[in-house]
């Protein structure tokens, strides 16, 4: 044995012995957890579908203005255009007469004229629909966005000041969420927007501000019980050991490591926004009549119920965009439930 | 047990102090003459007086002041007579109905009561039967239907569901129109020979042996009903699936099948009752949807419920009104969690212990 052993680094011997798993860059940023989250959004065909639909959205959202330009370059773009003011909705294909948008470079080469028409029929009041419809999608994902980072965020300081500091300040604040939860939310929603539109006028915000109002208790009690597993931990201990102030521990220490599953949970979250965004819309409370958004194109359908087989096409086009829009999010959502299910962990 | 229950009803008082006070505070944001609805019929358009009703009902005095006396009312000492309060069952003046706010309850609620126990008591029924069957036959084409039925029946909103069964159902195929009854019914309901005995119209009119009145009156609802529960539908069938599927897994049911039990009773004996757990507090949730969903669904099919009520009153912001309805609402959930907590314990002996 004359042979020479220097270590060389090199755990060939190792290697062969016990299976190495090579752990890429995306999960070593992530951690195990957390990447094991985003591989399982990943994996079914529904969720696939589901990132397929809202993919699709964002790209009509972003590409808004090419697909149908805005009627002027300085109005509202969000102000769908009317053809004039007669009440009865026109059909599919009508001809554009009036206060028609600019021709989008895309029709030309498809259709091979110069003639605009109302591609999706125009409803109630000669409001364009298939301008309402793509519009629409930039009103969704602003609203939806809107809410759901507010509501994470109010959601993420109650539940994490209620848990770090436990006892009775918990117990105040988990009553204090209790009391919130005590309303029907559809309901509470109503009437806070109901108070707020004459306050602030008639716009986006009394719906947002509702909806984020009542909105935040889900995250609270989700990112409670994530720091409460949390902050038993050896390493938690340990910070307080050394001296780290209640604010350090709990922003630097515990919140990282705890704030995933609600995150992913809130981003999701975005589809049931925008419904309760369009319920709230269709029943009359929020934007003024002729902004573009879902709810309130459908609510013209109100009027017209007994002629509802001749005008079709004034629920059946907004309602299906709402339909997919919804279950985009909610495709991803459900795998999300499977993979954040404890009693499934670690079968995967 | 008992201390369970007695410490879950301590929290009854709290949680009424907590939604009063939440809907006062949404009060607050109306100015002191819109305010005045709490308390009077009609808001006289001349300064001066409406700067004596603000004085008479205290409404520029400090909000703790103002929260006593919209709790207990007013009492004018010369007369007696109390104004306001909701304490004593007085939620102000709904400028909207033209009447007062509990009235309107009165009028409306028989009927969203009418509808919600139809639209859940076949989903309670039907739906954990299917739940249970689509956990036995994993993967079988009960489990496969629920598992889309549920994500589509998620993704479809109410409004656009409601809609589209509208123009199917009654546009379409004159089958189901919207409203109440027929205008010979509603004739027959309000003569002297029909009794009220529940004011639930479906089981009156069978009370009162008129079969084709209570045809009738679900000839109206079946598409309500259906709009309302369909959600309920899928929830229900999903959550009893994983519970009943988590429950098969159990040790103690594969000891039940070692030991040469029947394949049904060691499904309805053995694993059901503990699978139906998290499937209660399921229809705790269910009563805060469906009070919820009422608001959309009366509206679409015009049913004189509270939800409808409700909703008008909030469009046209009769916020008094409106604060009423989420007021009589917050007493119901309350009441119904309470319920729920309770039952609760008796079923699942973790809860009482813990």
């Amino acid at each position: 044995m004359t042979e020479s052993t220097t270590p060389t680094g090199d755990n060939a011997l190792l290697r062969e012995a016990v299976p190495v798993r090579t752990i890429g860059r995306l999960e070593r940023f992530l951690g195990p957890e957390n990447y094991r989250i985003i591989t399982g959004l990943l994996k079914t065909p529904a969720s696939i579908l589901g990132f397929i639909l809202i993919a699709l959205f964002i790209f009509i959202a972003l590409a808004a203005p090419y697909i149908i330009p805005p009627v002027r370059p300085d109005a509202d773009a969000y102000m769908i255009p009317r053809d004039g003011y007669s009440s009865e909705p026109r059909p599919m294909m009508a001809t554009w007469n009036r206060n028609a948008p600019p021709l989008p470079f895309w029709w030309k080469p498809i259709t091979r004229t110069d003639h605009w028409v109302h591609i999706l029929g125009t409803s109630q009041g000669q409001y364009d629909i298939f301008y309402g419809i793509i519009w629409g999608t930039r009103t969704a994902f602003k609203t939806g966005l809107i809410v759901v980072i507010a509501t994470f965020l109010i959601g993420v300081v109650i539940g994490s000041v209620s848990a770090y500091y436990g006892g009775t300040v918990d117990n105040i604040i988990m009553r204090f969420v209790d009391v919130f939860l005590t309303l029907p939310f559809i309901m509470a929603a109503l009437i806070l927007a109901a108070i707020l539109t004459p306050i602030i006028g008639q716009s986006l915000w009394p719906a947002v501000i509702a909806l984020i109002a009542f909105g935040w208790m889900e995250y609270s009690r989700i990112i409670r019980g994530d720091i409460l597993s949390i902050k038993e931990r050896d390493y938690i201990m340990a910070a307080r050991v050394i001296g780290a102030k209640d604010g350090r521990i709990l922003f630097r220490h515990i919140l990282p490591n705890a704030i995933f599953p609600t995150l992913v949970l809130a981003s999701l979250a975005i589809g049931d926004v925008v419904l309760s965004f369009a319920a709230l819309s269709f029943l009359g409370i929020g934007t003024q009549v002729g902004y573009a958004d879902w709810g309130q194109v459908l609510s013209f359908a109100r009027n017209w119920i007994s002629s509802l087989t001749t005008y079709w096409y004034i629920i059946v086009w907004p309602g299906l965009t709402l339909v997919m829009f919804v279950m985009g999010w909610n495709l991803v959502g459900d795998a999300l439930r499977d993979v954040l299910d404890p009693r499934l962990r670690g079968k995967s | 047990m008992s201390t369970y229950i007695i410490r879950r009803l301590l929290l009854v008082p709290l949680l009424l102090f907590g939604v009063t006070v939440l809907i006062f505070v949404m009060l607050q944001f109306l100015s002191p003459v819109e305010r005045s609805a709490l308390y009077v019929r009609d808001i006289p358009k001349n300064a001066n007086a409406i700067n004596g009703i603000i004085k008479h009902y205290g409404l520029d005095q400090p909000i703790y002041v103002q929260y006593w006396r919209w709790l207990v009312g007013q009492t004018d000492p010369s007369s007696g007579k109390r104004t306001g309060g909701i304490l004593f069952g007085d939620f102000g003046y709904s400028r909207t109905a033209s009447e007062s706010v509990v009235q309107l309850i009165k009028d409306r609620f028989p009927n969203t009561l009418d509808l919600t126990l139809w639209a859940i008591a076949p989903v309670l029924l039907v739906g954990i039967w299917l739940g249970v069957q689509a956990a036995v036959h994993q993967n079988g084409w009960i489990d496969q239907a629920a598992r889309i039925f549920s994500i589509v029946g998620t993704s479809f909103p109410t409004f656009v569901f409601g809609l589209l069964v509208l123009m199917l159902f009654y546009v379409k195929l004159p089958w189901f129109p919207p409203g109440r009854v027929s205008d010979w019914a509603s004739i027959l309901i309000l003569s002297k020979s029909f009794h009220h005995y529940t004011s639930l119209l479906s089981i009156d009119s069978l009370l009162n042996g008129r079969f084709d009145v209570f045809l009738d009156v679900m000839r109206h609802m079946i598409l309500p009903i259906l709009t309302l529960s369909y959600i309920s539908w899928a929830v229900f069938v999903r959550v009893t699936r994983s519970s009943m599927l988590e429950t098969l897994r159990m040790e103690y049911v594969t000891t039940a099948r070692a030991k040469g039990l029947h394949e049904r009773d060691v499904i309805n004996k053995h694993a059901r009752p503990n699978a139906m757990i998290p499937v209660i507090t399921l229809a705790g949730f269910q009563i805060i949807g469906l009070l919820g969903g009422v608001v959309i669904t009366e509206t679409v099919f015009n049913f004189p419920g509270i939800g409808a009520a409700a909703a008008s009153a909030a469009e046209q912001l009769d916020v008094v009104t409106v604060l009423g309805f989420a007021l009589f609402d917050g007493l119901i959930l309350i009441v119904s969690n309470l319920v729920v907590d309770v039952l609760y314990a008796f079923i699942d002996p973790r809860v009482r212990l813990s």
